[in-house]
């Protein structure tokens, strides 16, 4: 009977331990990649080789994404707007909404989906097949050479991609009032551009760069801690995707509150 | 053939110093001891052929010898330095002058033949004219000069297995790990495999250590010499064995043997008796 009252116990004292050793190795991990920035050999190529597979592979999505949820935000705002015969004033709510939070959020979720998967099942088959292995032995460091390309691809690409569904947003939005709901395009994009300030394009920059190293590191230590085969890194992809979204949304929140104390909007 | 191809650079220190030194080695993974208190070593130009039943730590106790694994106690000495000691970073430059063949080959399966081999000559910047003509001579080494452009899922697990040996070769280690080459092939492809690593101790006499579970590879390696006129393996006159090849026996993570072909075979222990038998 005694027992019973520790099992629990140690059941939690192995989880937390667990835990502890899972987030001490992701900051190892993230340390040395980084710290590999500077030292050379600087795998140029795999860089511009990760920026292809990650940005450019990502524009469709990032395009159809940003374009819809523009349109949609448009379509939404202009109806509670035209309540308060404030319909005019729905091209500086899409604009604020996309560049500050919609468009560094939901790119994000949309290349974390695409390639914080890409990365986890790709370094996760290495794993399991000693590939990985073999690239030590081979005397290459596996930190240098697969990880810290793909997180400074995903940093780069990932502050490019959010412009282009900002402005792509900013556009479908655009099109719907103009084309569904007949508002007039000169004040859609005057107030759409009026509205902003610096401040507002500084935050929504910003969080790019976060993100982009949030999901090339979550991407990266879920496929380098994969074990138990094909099935392990079915897990460690899962994983990799939800752990990314969660963190981005949760780093968001923290981004924005810093950001709104220090400009003060 | 010419055999600056594979052959391992001179190295300065005496050739009869220790290439690997395992001293009181201890290792286990999630509570469960995986080898205990391993001890030996192994001497330049020697081959060692390390044997013991499936699943008792044979591939560990070779990834220690890599520096891929850290011993929980002891300590690992390669080319005189102490691998158990150094840091990861410090391991690389070490690692360049050890091949290492893995169980399931562990090629890159995104890369072609060619790549794979040459993957250790670009890393260090080799220029692309010598990176060729190493890789085309590792290459025929194998028999597979006619793979270059092929991707490891398309050769069969034998034609892996030697485009692995290629790319543990064509770098010229001082140091040679094999983890089971012959593991899931069948017996002609095995003893192909076994040919190749003959020919690499006999002709290049590069230090081996070879981990293997199966008796018959073992003992063709011990019992054959590789002749260079005649480009074949060949068997040793009955009763001789490979002076520069011995074993050590596995079992339950101890090393319950390490001598000569001869003392193996006349061994009165239980154990290895019914191993051999």
């Amino acid at each position: 009977m005694k027992m019973n009252g520790i099992m629990p116990l140690t059941t939690l004292d192995r989880a937390a331990k667990k835990m502890v050793g899972a987030v001490q190795e992701y900051a190892l991990l993230s340390g040395r990649a980084l710290g590999n920035l500077f030292r050379r050999p600087l795998y140029g190529a795999d860089i511009i080789t990760q920026a292809d597979t990650i940005g450019v592979g990502s524009i469709p999505i990032v395009i159809l994404t940003g374009f819809f949820t523009g349109g949609v935000l448009a379509l939404q705002t202009s109806a509670s707007l035209s309540q308060f015969g404030a319909a005019g004033m729905t091209g500086q709510l899409v604009s604020f909404s996309m560049i500050k939070e919609l468009g560094p959020v939901l790119t994000s979720l949309m290349v974390s989906g695409r390639n914080a998967s890409g990365m986890a099942s790709e370094l996760g088959s290495m794993m399991v097949t000693e590939q990985i292995d073999a690239m030590r032995a081979l005397g290459t460091d596996p930190l240098k050479k697969l990880v810290m390309p793909r997180i400074v691809a995903t940093i780069i690409m990932l502050f490019f991609l959010t412009i282009i569904s900002d402005v792509v947003g900013i556009s479908g939005g655009g099109a719907v009032a103009v084309l569904m709901l007949g508002q007039d395009s000169s004040q859609y994009f005057h107030t759409a551009y009026q509205a902003l300030r610096y401040a507002d394009l500084i935050q929504g920059l910003v969080k790019p760069i976060f993100f982009g190293f949030i999901i090339a590191t979550i991407g990266c230590y879920y496929g380098m801690s994969t074990r138990g085969g094909t099935q392990g890194v079915g897990r460690s992809t899962t994983q990799a995707v939800v752990a990314a979204s969660v963190f981005i949304i949760a780093t968001d929140f923290i981004i924005s509150r810093f950001m709104i104390g220090i400009f003060g909007r | 053939m010419s055999q600056s191809a594979v052959a391992p650079e001179l190295q300065e220190r005496p050739p009869r110093d220790p290439v690997v030194v395992f001293e009181h080695v201890s290792i286990g993974f999630e509570g469960k001891q995986v080898l205990q208190d391993i001890s030996f070593s192994v001497r330049h130009g020697e081959t060692r052929i390390l044997l013991g039943p499936a699943g008792v730590g044979k591939s560990v106790l070779l990834k220690l010898a890599d520096g891929l694994l850290r011993p929980d106690e002891g300590r690992i000495f390669v080319f005189g330095e102490e691998i158990s000691a150094m840091q990861e970073k410090d391991l690389y430059p070490l690692r360049r002058r050890i091949g290492i063949v893995f169980q399931e080959s562990a090629l890159f399966d995104s890369l072609t033949v060619k790549d794979n081999v040459a993957y250790r000559l670009k890393e260090e910047r080799v220029p692309e004219e010598e990176i060729q003509q190493r890789v085309t001579e590792a290459l025929r080494f194998v028999e597979l000069e006619h793979t270059l452009d092929k991707f490891p899922s398309e050769l069969s697990g034998g034609m892996r297995r030697r485009v692995a040996i290629a790319r543990a070769i064509v770098s010229r280690p001082d140091l040679l790990l094999y983890d089971s080459p012959t593991g899931g092939l069948d017996p002609i492809t095995s003893t192909t495999i076994i040919e190749l690593v003959v020919k690499q101790r006999d002709v290049y006499h590069t230090t081996s250590l070879l981990v293997t579970h199966r008796l018959q590879d073992a003992f063709l390696l011990a019992s054959h010499r590789f002749n260079k006129e005649a480009n074949q393996m060949e068997p040793l006159p009955e009763g001789h064995s490979d002076e520069q090849t011995s074993f050590m026996i596995l079992n339950e993570g101890r090393l319950v043997f390490d001598g000569s072909t001869h003392d193996l075979v006349h061994s009165d222990d239980p154990f290895l008796k019914r191993y051999l038998s």
